[in-house]
This record gives C-alpha cells, sequence and structure tokens, in this order.
C-alpha cells in the first residue's frame, strides 16, 4: 500500500512522542495529541488529514472522526490565519468579556463562527479557559492566551498582527 | 486588571498560605522547590520506610476532601484501590479545569508544578500504582509545556522512574493534552478521553477503582488535591485538621471572580469566614454591594449576598447555607446584575457543553436555555417559572454524570432566590436593574 505521507516526517516524529507515553497496544491514546499536531501544521482537519490519523494509528477512521468533532479546539473547516477565541461565560462577562467581544465584532466585521473575508482572521466565542481572573481572555490559534485584554489591548494586538 | 504578574510581593495569594506559600512567580523549578523543602515529605516516607497504609490512614486523619469539586473525603478514595491486586494499577491527576468562575489549578501548575508531582509519587506509593497521567485542560498550552518541562526536571533528578531514590519503588508520570471539552472533568469522560475517545462519562458502578483507565484499577484526584499532599505526610493528619477545621482540613484554594477590585487566587484556612476573603480581592468594585454570589463554581447554587456575608467558607457550612463549596470558585455579583441574564449565559454553557449521551440531560439543557432565553428577551409567559422547576427536577439525579444536575441547581437556585427579578421580566417585558453584563 502506498498511501501517501499526508503529514511530514516532523509531524510524525512528535505524534510517535506523544504515543510512547502509553502503554504497548494504547495507541490510540495518541489520537487527540495526532490531531493537534495534524491541524497545527494543516491548519484544519481535513477528511483526508482525518483518515491519515487513523491509519497511522491503526483506528477505524470514524473513531477518529468522533474525537475531532466532539472536543471544540479541533476545527474540521478552514479558519482564518489567526484564530481568535474570547471567553464570554458569566465570570469572564462581569469582568468586561462582553464589551470585549463586542469591540471585536466590530472591529473585524464578522459575527460568532465567521472569518474575515481576507482569509485573515476567525472569531470564535469560547467557553470557560480555566483563566478566570484574567478575564477578557483570548486563545490566539489554540495555544497562546492572552490576558486581560481590554479594547485598546485588543487593537494593539491585532495591529500587530497586520 | 487581570491577576498578579510576577515576581509577586510576598503572601500574593494569603498570608495562611501552603500550596502556594513562598512563590514568587518565578521559582516554579525544580531547584526553587526544593530550596522551599520540597521533595523532603517523599524523602520521609522512604527514610522511614513509612508503609503504604499508613500514608494512606494519615491522609483520611487529615480530613482532605477532594478539591475538584465533590469534596469526596480522599484517604477514602484511595483505600477503595485494591492492595491485593497484582496487575497495573493507575493514578491520574484531573487538571481539566474548566468549571466556570475556577482558575486556581492553572496557577498550582505554573508556579509551582513540583508540588503536584510530589503529591502523585506519594499517592501513587500509597495505592500502588506505578504510573499516572496529569490530564491539562486544553486552552492553557504553554502551562502544559511548562508541566512537561517540570517532569523532565523530576526525571533527571531521580524522583520519577523504576527506582526512585533507589528506595525500591517505581513511578512514571505524563502529561495528556485536553483540547476543550468541559464534560471531560468528570472523572469517567476524562479515563475515556485518555484512552483516545469521545469523553463520555461511564455508568458508575463499577467505579475507577475496580475499573478505571484500560480497565485497571485507576484513582483519580484534582490537583489542588494532590498539591496538598506533601504537608499532610510532613506534619501529620492531625496538623492538617487543625489547619481548618473538623470533617474540613487544610487550606483551600478560591478563585474569586467578577464584580470585585481583585480578582484573584487566594488560599485561606477551611473555615474562615467569607468577609476576609471578599476583603483579601480587594472588596466589591467601585465600593458597590453584594448582590449574590456563587461560592463554588458555576454548577452550584447561588447564593443571596446577604446570606453569603455570614457564611464560613468550608464544606459544611455552605451545604448548610444551601449552596456547595465546590471547586472554590467565588463568583461575584453585585447590585447592577440582572440574574436572568446571568442565569441566561450560565444554561447557554450547559447546554453547549452536554455530551449528547442521556436524553434528559441532552434536550433538558437546551430546553432551559431556549426558555431563560425567551424571558430574558420579554417573551416569558407567567407560567414559565414552574415550568423551570419542573424542566430542572427532570433533569436532575436522571442521567449518568453530575452535568445534568449541574445544568438544574442554578436554574432552580436563581428562579428561588430571584424569583420577583424573573416575574419583573415577564410581566414588564424588561430588566429590572439598569445594568447589563
Amino acid at each position: 500500500m502506498n498511501a501517501p505521507m499526508v503529514l511530514s516526517p516532523e509531524a510524525l516524529a512528535k505524534i510517535d512522542k506523544a504515543a510512547a507515553k502509553y502503554p504497548p497496544g494504547q495507541r490510540q491514546s495518541a489520537v487527540m495529541a495526532a490531531l493537534a499536531i495534524a491541524q497545527d501544521e494543516k491548519g484544519w482537519l481535513s477528511t483526508e488529514t482525518m483518515d491519515f490519523v487513523a491509519r497511522y494509528l491503526n483506528m477505524p477512521p470514524i473513531a477518529v472522526f468522533e474525537v475531532a468533532s466532539f472536543y471544540g479546539m479541533y476545527d474540521l473547516k478552514p479558519v482564518g490565519t489567526h484564530k481568535l477565541t474570547i471567553c464570554t461565560n458569566l465570570p469572564c462577562a462581569l469582568q468586561g468579556a462582553t464589551g470585549a467581544a463586542e469591540h471585536l465584532k466590530k472591529k473585524l466585521g464578522v459575527r460568532f463562527g465567521e472569518t474575515t473575508a481576507d482569509g485573515r482572521f476567525t472569531l470564535k466565542e469560547g467557553e470557560c479557559m480555566g483563566a478566570c481572573g484574567d478575564a477578557p481572555v483570548l486563545l490566539h490559534n489554540n495555544k497562546r492566551m492572552l490576558c486581560a485584554m481590554t479594547p485598546d489591548k485588543l487593537d494593539a494586538f491585532i495591529e500587530g498582527l497586520k | 486588571m487581570g491577576l498578579p504578574v510576577p515576581p509577586f510581593a510576598a503572601d500574593v495569594f494569603g498570608p495562611d498560605a501552603v500550596i502556594m506559600k513562598g512563590l514568587t512567580g518565578l521559582n516554579w523549578r525544580l531547584k526553587g522547590y526544593e530550596e522551599r523543602g520540597g521533595y523532603q515529605a517523599l524523602k520521609k516516607i522512604f527514610a522511614e520506610k513509612i508503609p503504604p497504609e499508613q500514608v494512606v490512614n494519615e491522609v483520611k486523619k487529615s480530613a482532605l476532601r477532594g478539591r475538584g469539586g465533590a469534596g469526596f473525603p480522599t484517604g477514602l478514595k484511595w483505600s477503595f484501590m485494591p492492595r491485593q491486586y497484582q496487575g497495573q494499577k493507575y493514578l491520574v491527576c484531573n487538571s481539566d479545569e474548566g468549571e466556570p468562575g475556577t482558575f486556581k489549578d492553572r496557577d498550582i501548575l505554573r508556579y509551582n508544578p513540583h508540588i503536584v508531582i510530589e503529591g502523585m509519587i506519594i499517592a501513587g506509593y500509597a495505592t500502588g500504582s506505578s504510573a499516572g497521567y496529569n490530564y491539562i485542560h486544553g486552552e492553557i498550552w504553554d502551562i502544559c509545556e511548562q508541566f512537561e518541562e517540570a517532569l523532565d526536571e523530576a526525571r533527571a533528578a531521580g524522583y520519577l522512574g523504576k527506582n526512585i531514590l533507589g528506595a525500591g519503588f517505581g513511578f512514571e508520570l505524563y502529561a495528556h493534552h485536553g483540547w476543550g471539552a468541559y464534560i471531560c472533568g468528570e472523572e469517567t469522560a476524562l479515563l475515556e478521553s485518555i484512552e483516545g475517545k469521545k469523553g463520555q462519562p461511564r455508568f458508575k458502578p463499577p467505579f475507577p477503582a475496580s475499573y478505571g483507565l484500560y480497565g485497571k484499577p485507576t484513582t483519580v484526584n484534582n490537583t489542588e488535591t494532590f498539591a496538598a499532599v506533601p504537608w499532610i505526610v510532613l506534619n501529620g493528619g492531625e496538623a492538617y485538621v487543625g489547619l481548618g477545621r473538623p470533617n474540613n482540613g487544610g487550606t483551600k484554594i478560591f478563585s474569586v471572580s467578577g464584580d470585585v477590585e481583585r480578582p484573584g487566587n487566594y488560599e485561606v484556612r477551611l473555615g474562615a469566614p467569607f468577609p476576609k476573603l471578599l476583603e483579601m480581592a480587594g472588596g466589591m468594585r467601585g465600593g458597590r454591594t453584594l448582590k449574590a454570589c456563587i461560592p463554588g463554581g458555576s454548577s452550584m447554587p447561588v447564593l443571596p449576598g446577604d446570606l453569603m456575608m455570614v457564611t464560613d467558607l468550608d464544606y459544611d457550612s455552605i451545604a448548610k447555607a444551601g449552596s456547595m463549596l465546590g471547586s472554590g470558585a467565588v463568583i461575584i455579583m453585585d447590585e447592577t446584575r440582572c440574574m436572568v441574564r446571568s442565569l441566561l449565559r450560565l444554561s447557554y454553557f450547559y447546554y453547549e457543553e452536554s455530551c449528547g449521551q442521556c436524553t434528559p440531560c441532552r434536550e433538558g439543557t437546551g430546553w432551559l436555555y431556549r426558555m431563560v432565553h425567551r424571558i430574558e428577551h420579554g417573551r416569558g409567559k407567567p407560567e414559565d417559572l414552574d415550568l423551570l422547576g419542573s424542566i430542572s427536577d427532570n433533569i436532575q439525579g436522571r442521567t449518568i454524570c453530575a452535568l445534568g444536575d449541574a445544568a438544574a441547581l442554578p436554574v432552580k437556585s436563581f428562579v428561588q432566590h430571584f424569583r420577583d427579578e424573573f416575574r419583573y421580566h415577564i410581566e414588564h417585558k424588561k430588566c429590572l436593574v439598569a445594568d447589563y453584563l
């Protein structure tokens, strides 16, 4: 079988490293890490990418899809270069997150779940990130948390990305 | 705005801190932890050859209760692990902190990761588990990376591995990174998630102590629970009870958020009066009045401000007041906040995060959300308030896991304590208070 290598050797090495944390015969435990690594490399998770992960971890494709579609931070559709997720849950809302979210929508000209026409920004509404004391909290491309994001700081951050 | 930035002033987490004592924000590495007396509890166990049963008994004596939300006695939980079982047993740390209002485990992990590692090694020894995983919340990527670094340090120093400090006990520990699912904070959903599946809770029994990770006996504890263990081993269970109250041993980190001057984590002795915590958080923002408080994370019943002001911060006192200590997430709301709007946001959360496995929760959370939504938007009917209660009753206690209860309890308590405000919305099609969220 000469299935095409969908992911780079570097990505595969990272997946192998993650899989080594689990007992022999439990390679499936690495699926969350593998999908995150794949998403990092590809920007989002296409069916082709998910099926590749399934083959690589020796899982049924549907089992991989179940995981990818269950956890909120996997993107099953293309997103902008910068995915911005802002938490609007109650503790954050009490500390200015509602205003910060409105500010972002206006500035980017999109609603939650939409991507700007130039493909640079996707705005998402997040649920509790476990950082309520730092509200408003913004997550940039899943991995970088920005704290106390007042409208001024949001402006400066967005300008810095341009 | 925002939490304090390192280096911290002394006592930034409170003068009575045990877990967060002596932290500057920069001394999280192994060297700093050892300078604060770290890994001495583990060394004491090995030097004095304290048997595992005695460690479990000491933790039982300490009245340490689970810090993740349920408040179950930790020593008792450890004693459920089958001692005669010859095969692999597992230990799992629940750092999947996503209960709205809770942000303590994040600070423990980023400022004092080794205390969690030491607590887990000791728990592994006490329960006869030779492998462990720390399940870390998806949104805190850099803190997960930092924890991996701390694990590398511990391995290099001989605190983790097949023969720890040459004492003949082996324990391996790994980080498992979540990817955004509130339900994985439920312990059996978390185990499913480590196994590489979607995080849907398992029916209990069997409990994890008999059928846990990969079907093996497993103990799951919260991050803060493990972090409390080294002190107990060094100072004894009775001394730990002495820090708090009978049946409510030790200190607790409270995450204070909402309408206060200084939101943050404050570690106080269990039984401390609530006004003391409020004062540590700088008091009400802008000198406003406390209208309502959710004392234990968004899943717990809300309490009116005047009742909260005379309540002590321990499991039993908060239960007596009609709520629960939960995860220790104290959400503060002042008199400008609309209770309907506040409940609406929480109801959306449970609707969004229901895993969909049990019908009462999957359908009921959506129903609750849509009803609170129509009340908030001036389309409520007089009979809606009783209907909200009825739907909540039909979710609570009828689902595999506690998410159903977590969705029902806020609804029931908000309507119970602020019924007039809900009625005003329905009758006048508008809000009683001027400001919103």
